[in-house]
């Protein structure tokens, strides 16, 4: 695999894996001029992560200045989502400078290397490419950083939870069995690393035949909240998205849906506004 | 219950005897691997065939909730013994981390070192025996787990499985590009989800398209396999890890079958 940057493994960057607390872990030190950070994971890999993260920055970005940090180095949705092809430019400082577009920053690893390119990474080139797009990357001034997290509980995770504060956690799942057990892994690894979850949002919840109208529960029709309950996903159902080729569609063709389609839009406001209570948008950074 | 692996009493650890190892692959999340390895599964003990899965996904082990399996691995002098499910007339050997947790709920948070001494030890230390197939479920991406997949297997055989999504289609042709620099040998593209008929009027909707896998098979010169839709009954079966009790009774099943014909022809 070609790289377009040489610079991401500096050796630089090593002095932040000296800042080491008494259990031997780094310390979290916040992003330089960001204000909040909100996590969208799931646990589960393709559950719809990615669309949520894409439209709910720039549902929120009415409200306050956000940026969309894609933290998936394997998978790398966002450039296509966000309709970002361009490659980062590098200030006199060395920080990468993230492209913006619909009001919203955007960093990805589908930036940085060749489309066809897989990363072919261990964990521990994980965690230096990922200090690399939270602390080499100039996000600030920001009040928040949404993070497009990837599936699963491991090294990415692990090292963001314990890279930077976190003001909170939204988990995205859909109601088969087998992505709500990976949600309730998710909400309890992040319980174990004290984060808070912020809310639930149900993707994938129904289905509307086009020609027929009649709406089909996919996955079953229990109620998410009761699926959740006792568990350490029982939080606060935010939205509940239905699968609409349409948003499938606009994710190709990178033209999020909350844009141009008025009930997606109305439903990604009204998640935001719910998450803005989270926010401190107040205190200097 | 657990099952000796071979015929002869003899049990032999490792996957030296094993006659075919397919590994399923896609690169993207929630394209339908696990289904894909519990379904191909099926069907090929269905028809007599010895068959083992191996759950490589760690951290989000699905394939033993799919398959109904739930117990411990015990071991013997040779190594572990897999649990086993029949289907049909057939049975099928399985190991998963879900197997060796106590709390089937907990979240496994492995950094990578972890996850390959696991796989690693799934691969040498299980007596699978002298099975006909090995089929090896994976996580999404191109990391530990996979690299040590590829070392331990060399020219791997692999199926790659996507949704008609471009956003799916570009993560599987990152992992074709993987499959070449690691010398596997691509038996071929599966297109899961590729449309939905109605129950009610009959008529198929494209929740996500169609075609996005095929086109891909063609832009990367490699087989198409076939088309499996979307199967709400499929979908039930698997949540509620009755699958290989009503194996004949979900539509999608019959895709499989088809697909499951060009993968051990001659």
């Amino acid at each position: 695999m070609s790289m377009h940057c040489g610079y991401l493994f500096k050796r630089s960057f090593r002095r932040l894996l000296s800042s080491q607390n008494n259990k031997g872990l780094p310390r979290k030190f916040p992003l330089a001029g960001v204000k909040n950070v909100i996590l969208v994971a799931s646990g589960k890999g393709g559950v719809g992560k990615s669309t949520v993260a894409t439209n709910l920055a720039i549902a929120l970005s009415k409200w306050c200045s956000v940026g969309l940090l894609d933290a998936d180095v394997f998978g790398p949705s966002i450039p296509l989502m966000m309709n970002v092809r361009e490659v980062p430019e590098i200030n006199h400082q060395k920080l990468i400078l993230p492209p913006i577009n619909y009001n919203v920053k955007c960093m990805s690893m589908g930036l940085l290397v060749d489309p066809s390119s897989p990363v072919v990474w261990r964990g521990l080139m994980v965690m230096q490419a990922i200090r690399k797009l939270l602390r080499g990357v100039l996000w600030g001034p920001l009040d928040l950083l949404i993070v497009d997290m990837p599936p699963g509980t491991g090294d990415t995770q692990l090292s963001i939870t314990q890279e930077i504060p976190v003001t909170g956690v939204v988990l995205v799942t859909t109601p088969q069995a087998v992505a709500l057990a990976d949600c309730i892994k998710g909400a309890e690894m992040f319980g174990k690393v004290s984060l808070p979850i912020l809310g639930l949002i149900e993707n994938m919840s129904f289905f509307s035949c086009p020609f027929c109208s009649v709406k089909h529960h996919l996955y079953g029709s229990t109620p998410l909240s009761e699926l959740v309950a006792g568990t350490a996903a029982d939080v606060p159902v935010l939205a509940q998205l239905p699968m609409e080729p349409s948003v499938v569609r606009d994710c190709d063709k990178g033209s999020p849906s909350v844009i141009d389609n008025p009930h997606i839009g109305l439903v990604f406001d009204s998640v935001a506004e719910r998450l803005l209570l989270h926010l401190d948008l107040e205190s200097e950074t | 219950a657990v099952v000796s692996t071979q015929s002869t009493g003899e049990v032999v650890a490792g996957i030296s005897e094993i006659r075919n190892i397919i590994t399923v692959l896609s690169g993207k999340g929630g394209v339908g691997k696990s289904t894909t390895v519990a379904v191909l599964a099926g069907t090929l003990a269905s028809s007599g065939l010895s068959v083992g899965v191996l759950d490589a996904d760690l951290c989000g082990p699905s394939l033993s909730r799919m398959i109904g399996l739930k117990g411990s691995i015990h071991s013997c002098e040779q190594g572990w013994l897999p649990l086993s499910a029949s289907v049909g007339k057939g049975r099928i050997s399985a190991v998963s981390l879900s197997f060796l947790v106590e709390n089937q709920d907990e979240a496994v948070i492995w950094r990578g070192p972890k996850k390959t001494a696991m796989i690693k030890q799934f691969l040498s230390d299980v007596c699978w025996g002298a099975l006909d197939y090995l089929l090896i479920d994976t996580p999404p991406g191109t990391s530990d787990e996979h690299m040590t997949i590829m070392e331990a297997i060399p020219n791997c055989s692999v199926v790659l499985v996507t949704s008609p999504q471009a956003v799916a289609a570009a993560d599987v042709l990152r992992q074709v590009t993987f499959c070449k620099k690691t010398n596997a040998n691509v038996l071929g593209i599966i297109e899961t989800m590729s449309g939905f008929v109605c129950p009610n009027c009959s008529d198929c909707g494209l929740l996500f398209g169609k075609g996005g896998g095929k086109r891909l098979a063609e832009y990367c010169n490699i087989e198409f396999l076939g088309y499996v839709p979307i199967d709400p009954n499929l979908s039930r079966l698997l949540d509620r890890g009755e699958l290989f009790k009503n194996f004949q009774s979900s539509a999608s099943i019959q895709s499989y079958t088809e697909i499951t014909k060009k993968l051990i022809k001659p």
